[in-house]
């Protein structure tokens, strides 16, 4: 068997596809004249030299270590998420109820209660396609799809018709109380008028974020539920045949993979905006395809991948303030990054393996 | 609402049915053939904004035309070469084109044409001008059936009627044709066409590329045809409801009609009042904009008339050695 060794699956290939969308994205940044060396010089200067760009690409990585990890945990079970969207979206909602009609006397037991709304928002929105996968069949793909188009008119209809204050004209929430608001890095480790992570949007949902990574990993290789749904991914026939419940493991991986979608709304509406918006997902629910994809499904590995992710996101940022190089450029990364490492997986992946074969046969 | 109201209604129907019906033709053939497409969104795009590009360009909207087609079938390589060559998963690879065409048109065109996104408006024979049928006018004063000529039937541009004309010429190559009986049966078992000895690789790849020119005649359509130039993100989840019309359609070109234009008359009722009260009951208009998608989820689910996609569908084929 022409097999590669594990160091080379889960670092070679991840870091060969990624070098693949780099060359590429190079080549498109030429192709409109502009400098890639310098185009990266800018970017690198504008996520990681200032630790106010720190805190814009370490609030990025918070969104699309949840979406992330959403979407990881639903590949886990051979299910391919895509309605990470739409479960953010409906989350952001929860958040909004629980922080508009239950505040807390304190941050803490705010956060502790929108975490819950969040969870259980989202997760009731990925309940709906996940038990009609389970129980009828139909397509995990296509209704997660088209749930986020029901969830963004849900949303719109609730802030325009119910949760925009009176008098107002943008579509939007009214502003959470004060006791709701979370602590930023500048609250947390800037010292009195040091300009340490000034203005930065990241905030202690950052450390949730890595909280729920080291969950997933929990959940998927050290209980019984993760041994269920990784037995399911692998193989739905014999995980029935050794008694394992292919609805149960649907719904409840659906509900964790919903629910984790639904926490990036914490980071969004809680954290930053301090108010429902109408697009506070900004598109990281498919973000999350493309971390879950570089990262393997591996929470580790979706860490370092939304670590990127929030690098180029805050880096094409500084770009389009500073060239003409609009932010749609990331658009193209993020593309071609899902390309290379999940559709044109065996592009890389077929070389690779001849490659170990033949130092394998000659080592022999 | 008088007889005119509706017939403006229904007017625009057509017009917002074209796009729809074409991209959904496009997923009929590529899923019939067992290549499942949710990248026909960002065909769609691609083709919008080439279209608009060279027609702005050439001042020519038939060179905007082929344009389209081109860029369209670009993407489709793309999804051929990930989904057939490669043997990779063809959600993410829709997924991918949907984000390449999404991210790389506003590129070129801010790089082009220097103007947010957009390309310049279109004019002239930068347009696809609307037909008058023959005696149109002469038959304008008959009552009723004068006025829905005059009005619904003539007077659209020529890829209106191409797109309602590709449905009877979709039905007759799938159903009544040779390729149109390998081509459905690639998509249910292609080991036993592979046994009868005709390439599943070569008939998957013509799939796509059919799949490529409709999404091409469609993008075509929105930019040139529909709006008078190319806006980001101007499909706007369109490709999404071709594809929502394709499953409540099952699979079958006529029915795809009939849910294109359903899913035209939602887009055209919620274009033109704000919500619709029904003796008391206000539907708001978010309920028009989510009612293809819930539609589908519900024939989806089986209780109204199971969808059965094509049995191959998303399975890579691996010839067996």
């Amino acid at each position: 068997m022409d097999r590669m060794p594990a160091w080379a699956d889960a670092v070679l290939v991840p870091l060969i596809s990624i070098l693949l969308a780099a060359a590429i994205s190079a080549l498109v940044i030429l192709a409109i004249g502009e400098n890639p060396v310098d185009a990266f010089t800018l970017m690198v200067e504008g996520a990681l030299m200032r630790s106010s760009g720190w805190g814009y690409t370490l609030y990025y990585t918070t969104n699309f270590i949840f979406t992330g990890l959403c979407v990881a945990v639903a590949f886990h079970a051979r299910m391919f998420n895509i309605g990470g969207e739409g479960q953010a979206m409906i989350g952001g909602l929860g958040v909004a109820l629980a922080c508009l009609f239950l505040p807390m006397p304190h941050w803490t037991l705010s956060l502790l209660v929108a975490t819950f709304a969040a969870a259980a928002f989202g997760a009731a929105w990925a309940f709906v396609p996940a038990w009609l996968q389970a129980r009828r069949g139909s397509h995990i793909v296509i209704t997660t799809i088209m749930f986020n188009f029901i969830a963004a008119a849900v949303l719109n209809y609730v802030l325009v018709n119910l949760l925009r204050p009176a008098g107002a004209m943008d579509p939007a929430s009214a502003n959470f109380p004060e006791t709701t608001h979370l602590p930023t890095f500048q609250d947390m480790f800037a010292a009195e008028g040091s300009a340490l992570f000034r203005g930065a949007p990241a905030n202690v949902t950052f450390f949730l974020a890595v909280l729920a990574c080291i969950g997933v990993w929990v959940l998927i290789w050290r209980t019984r539920l993760g041994y269920e749904i990784r037995a399911f991914g692998q193989s739905e026939s014999a995980a029935r045949y050794a008694g394992i419940s292919p609805v149960r493991t649907t719904v409840f991986a659906m509900l964790i993979s919903g629910g984790l979608a639904g926490m990036m709304a914490l980071n969004t509406t809680m954290g930053e905006a301090e108010r429902l918006v109408m697009n506070a997902t900004e598109g990281a629910g498919f973000i999350g395809i493309a971390v879950a994809l570089m990262g393997r499904s591996h929470p580790a590995g979706v860490f370092l991948a939304a670590l990127l992710f929030g690098f180029l996101y805050q880096g094409g940022a500084e770009l389009a303030l500073w060239t003409n190089i609009p932010r749609e450029l990331i658009t193209v990364i993020q593309a071609l990054v899902i390309l290379f490492t999940g559709a044109l997986d065996n592009m890389v992946r077929m070389p690779l393996e001849k490659l170990f074969g033949a130092l394998r046969r000659r080592d022999a | 609402m008088d007889f005119a109201t509706i017939l403006q209604v229904l007017d625009s129907t057509v017009r917002l049915a074209t796009p729809l019906l074409l991209a959904c033709l496009a997923g009929l053939f590529s899923e019939r053939s067992g290549i499942i497409d949710i990248g026909l969104e960002g065909k769609m795009l691609a083709a919008a904004f080439l279209s608009a590009a060279i027609a702005a360009t050439t001042g020519s909207v038939w060179w905007g035309l082929l344009a389209g087609i081109v860029g369209a079938s670009l993407m489709s390589g793309i999804h051929g070469l990930a989904s057939i060559t490669f043997r990779g998963n063809q959600l993410i690879s829709g997924v991918a084109i949907n984000f390449l065409a999404s991210g790389l048109t506003v590129l070129i065109a801010q790089d082009w044409f220097g103007q947010g996104g957009r390309t310049p408006s279109l004019m002239g024979g930068g347009r696809f001008e609307s037909i008058t049928l023959p005696l149109a006018e002469t038959l304008r004063p008959v009552p009723v059936l004068g006025p829905i000529y005059a009005e619904l039937i003539s007077g659209h541009s020529i890829l209106v009627y191409v797109a309602f004309l590709m449905v009877p010429a979709t039905w007759w190559v799938l159903f009544r044709t040779r390729f149109g009986l390998r081509l459905r049966a690639v998509g249910e078992a292609p080991e036993a066409v592979d046994t009868a000895g005709v390439s599943v690789i070569g008939l998957r790849y013509a799939a796509i590329a059919i799949c490529g020119l409709l999404c091409g005649l469609a993008g075509a359509y929105l930019a040139t045809g529909l709006q008078a130039g190319f806006v980001r993100e101007m499909t706007a989840g369109r490709g999404y409801i071709a594809l929502a019309a394709l499953i409540f359609a099952k699979w079958r070109p006529w029915y795809a009609l009939y849910a294109c234009l359903l899913f035209g008359l939602l887009q055209a009722v919620a274009l033109r009042y704000q919500s619709i009260d029904l003796g008391g009951v206000v539907i708001p208009v978010q309920v028009m904009d989510a009612l293809p998608y819930i539609l589908t989820v519900v024939i989806l689910a089986g209780f109204v008339g199971k969808a059965i996609p094509p049995r191959a569908g998303g399975e890579p084929y691996v010839k067996e050695r």
